[in-house]
């Protein structure tokens, strides 16, 4: 095979960052150029994205990532891609989104595209959540973005016939994320949060055990906050319930070259330091670690 | 057609860019098949078992990239059992990167290299972070002469000698890894730096300093290979900040033979295809039949280098 009929398409002068390759059928991930359909925020401190994209992005599964080159503007030059985790997949519709909150320079970038800009976005990463057919419900709890990682997730297991409940935690109502989801897949939902008192450890204690004790928590998942992941995995071993967690660490390749994304785990044969980006960033919460 | 071989020693690649070390591995097959690439290097091994270094490992700092990510390694025999076998999927010669504390260490890691399917050794005796108080084998051409005389006597693959850019006499060193018979050099290594975070008061890399790498050191490791194609006659691959065919080029004409590209494939995973493709395309339309020809093809005869600017 020559050189030239394997190579990505060109990009025009001045698009650099944003050079991608037509999805290549045999590979399972892909440098995609996709085309902004919507970027609106949706409260506060988060905004929408929605993309079109076509390929192996549109194989996404829950709790995977992408690492998207982030724009650069006239105040950052965001160097490094920064990774986001799927919040919906629609391969009828071609469309891939994202939930973002605007925290620095790649995000700040992210914030400024406009409808028909496009993003490469390099991906389906890393590996997602997994739902065993004999579990019959599930809990999920997240806080603040954690929600939008497992937003596609409950709808994954609300389609096996799994039952779903969720806890839903925030600094405020108004920042609570993707309840209507939860809501459309029949979940029952328990909102928390810290300006009403409810996100404390005892009373979401309280809800986990509730759950456990009627019999409607084959496996525990979360990801967003380490004190939710904390509590989830004390009450998983004592409850012996098995459980997921989706874990953040900053990335570089997103394909396991740079060892940059390295956190700790307790196994069975000690500690061991595993890569987020390809042996996650989906792990056993029984061997997951804070910092 | 452009012929884009090049040779470095007794090995001819299809073509002249290749990864640098510690910025590629299998996972990026895939993305796409590297039968494309001109050669595969692999991160670099020690024949210990490490566990590299605190996080953060990694910072961005204006258009390029500081690491501290120490070199953690499963060791030789993990490497020949586990690794070696998905690189041998490709045709693609592969090089492995090699590094020990100490000049015996290191040979006896080499030896143990000493497996079929592999292309060529590279010694990698300028990483900056975990030598002792950073000073790496190639800071002096006393040690640099030391370890890859060592390092000859223990194997009889093409032997590539990779350097650091924190040397203030590039020059020597380069000669000293030529003269203990080197088969090539590569120049260079990352640089060291450190990044803070005002805010915070804290450095923003967990091992404190770190190697910088990316499009902000490029010019930096144009006049290394510059200086090193001066005084050697082996052939200089050159390695620091290229991202694309023109970075390539200019390498190139500075004096490289080949040129590997590192941290721009973390920002665009396919950038060492689109140098490929793009060195091929560049060569067509400057109507240059091989790519070997750019080689130390700069026109500087007759200019002068500022003696009060130049380091030796
Ligand atoms: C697998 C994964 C999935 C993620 N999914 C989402 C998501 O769906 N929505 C969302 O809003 N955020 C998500 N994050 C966090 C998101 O990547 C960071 O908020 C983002 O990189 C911040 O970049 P910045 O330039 O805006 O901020 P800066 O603070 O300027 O970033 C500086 C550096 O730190 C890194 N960084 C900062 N915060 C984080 C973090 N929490 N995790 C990892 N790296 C970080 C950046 O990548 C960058 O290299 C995810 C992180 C990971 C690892
Ligand atoms: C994350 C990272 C890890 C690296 N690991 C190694 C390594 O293990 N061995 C080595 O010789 N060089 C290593 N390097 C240096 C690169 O091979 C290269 O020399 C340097 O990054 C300059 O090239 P670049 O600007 O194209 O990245 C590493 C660089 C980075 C960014
Ligand atoms: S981000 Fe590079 S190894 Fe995980």
């Amino acid at each position: 095979m020559s050189i030239l009929t394997s190579l990505p398409v060109q990009t025009e002068a001045g698009e650099q960052a944003v050079g991608a390759v037509p999805s290549l059928g045999a590979f399972e991930v892909a440098d995609t150029r996709s085309v902004v359909v919507v970027n609106r925020a949706i409260n506060d401190d988060y905004c929408h994205l929605v993309l079109e994209a076509d390929g192996p992005a549109l194989s996404a599964r829950a709790g995977q990532f992408f690492n998207l080159a982030c724009p650069n503007t006239a105040a950052d030059m965001p160097y490094l891609r920064r990774p986001m985790s799927v919040y919906r997949v629609s391969p009828a519709q071609r469309r891939v989104e994202f939930l973002y909150k605007v925290a620095g320079a790649g995000t700040r970038g992210l914030a400024t595209l406009q409808p028909g800009d496009t993003l490469a976005i390099l991906g389906p990463l890393g590996n997602g959540f997994t739902l065993d057919p004999r579990w019959k419900n599930i809990v999920v709890a997240g806080r603040g973005v954690g929600l939008a990682t497992l937003a596609p997730l409950a709808e994954a297991a609300a389609e096996a016939g799994i039952g779903v409940t969720a806890i839903l935690s925030a600094r405020a109502k108004s920042l609570v994320m993707s309840a209507e989801r939860f809501e459309r897949i029949g979940a029952r939902i328990a909102v928390v949060t810290d300006e009403d008192g409810t996100s404390d450890f005892a009373n979401v204690e309280r809800h986990l055990v509730t759950y456990v004790e009627a019999g409607q928590a084959d496996a525990f998942f979360t990801c967003g906050s380490n004190r939710l992941m904390l509590l989830m995995k004390r009450l998983a071993a004592r409850f012996n319930i098995a459980g997921q967690v989706a874990l953040e660490q900053q990335m570089a390749c997103g394909l396991g070259m740079c060892f940059c994304c390295v956190r700790n785990f307790e196994t069975t044969g000690g500690p061991e330091q595993r890569r987020v980006c390809v042996e996650g960033p989906v792990f056993d919460l029984a061997e997951a670690l804070t910092w | 057609m452009v012929d884009l071989q090049v040779r470095i020693g007794s090995l001819t690649l299809k073509n002249p860019v290749m990864p640098a070390s510690g910025t590629f591995s299998e996972g990026l097959a895939r993305v796409f098949s590297f039968d494309d690439l001109g050669a595969l290097v692999t991160k670099t091994l020690t024949a210990e078992l490490r566990g590299g270094n605190p996080t953060p490992r990694v910072a961005e700092s204006g258009q390029g990239l500081l690491n501290s990510i120490g070199i953690p390694s499963k060791g030789i025999p993990y490497f020949i059992e586990h690794t070696l076998p998905e690189y041998r999927k490709s045709s693609t010669p592969l090089v492995v990167s090699v590094s020990a504390p100490t000049a015996e260490l290191f040979a006896g890691a080499v030896r143990q290299l000493d497996v079929p399917d592999i292309a060529a050794i590279e010694a990698n005796i300028s990483c900056p972070n975990i030598e002792e108080d950073g000073k790496a084998f190639a800071m002096r051409a006393s040690s640099t002469a030391a370890v890859v005389a060592e390092l000859r006597r223990a194997t009889a693959l093409p032997l590539w000698v990779k350097l650091t850019p924190n040397t203030g006499d590039i020059g020597a060193v380069a000669r000293a890894a030529e003269d203990r018979g080197a088969d090539a050099i590569v120049v260079a290594n990352t640089i060291l730096a450190m990044a803070i975070d005002a805010e915070t008061f804290k450095p923003r890399l967990g091992g404190i300093m770190g190697g910088f790498s990316g499009p902000a050191i490029k010019p930096i490791a144009l006049r290394l290979v510059y200086q090193c194609a001066k005084v050697v006659g082996i052939p200089v691959i050159g390695c620091g900040g290229i991202a694309t065919a023109e970075d390539a080029v200019e390498f190139m004409l500075a004096g490289a033979t080949a040129v590997q590209v590192g941290t721009a494939t973390f920002v665009r995973p396919t950038a060492m295809l689109d140098v490929v493709g793009d060195l091929a395309a560049f060569c067509d339309r400057k109507g240059i039949a091989k790519v070997s020809a750019l080689t130390g093809a700069l026109e500087d005869r007759g200019m002068q280098v500022d003696a009060l600017e130049a380091l030796p």
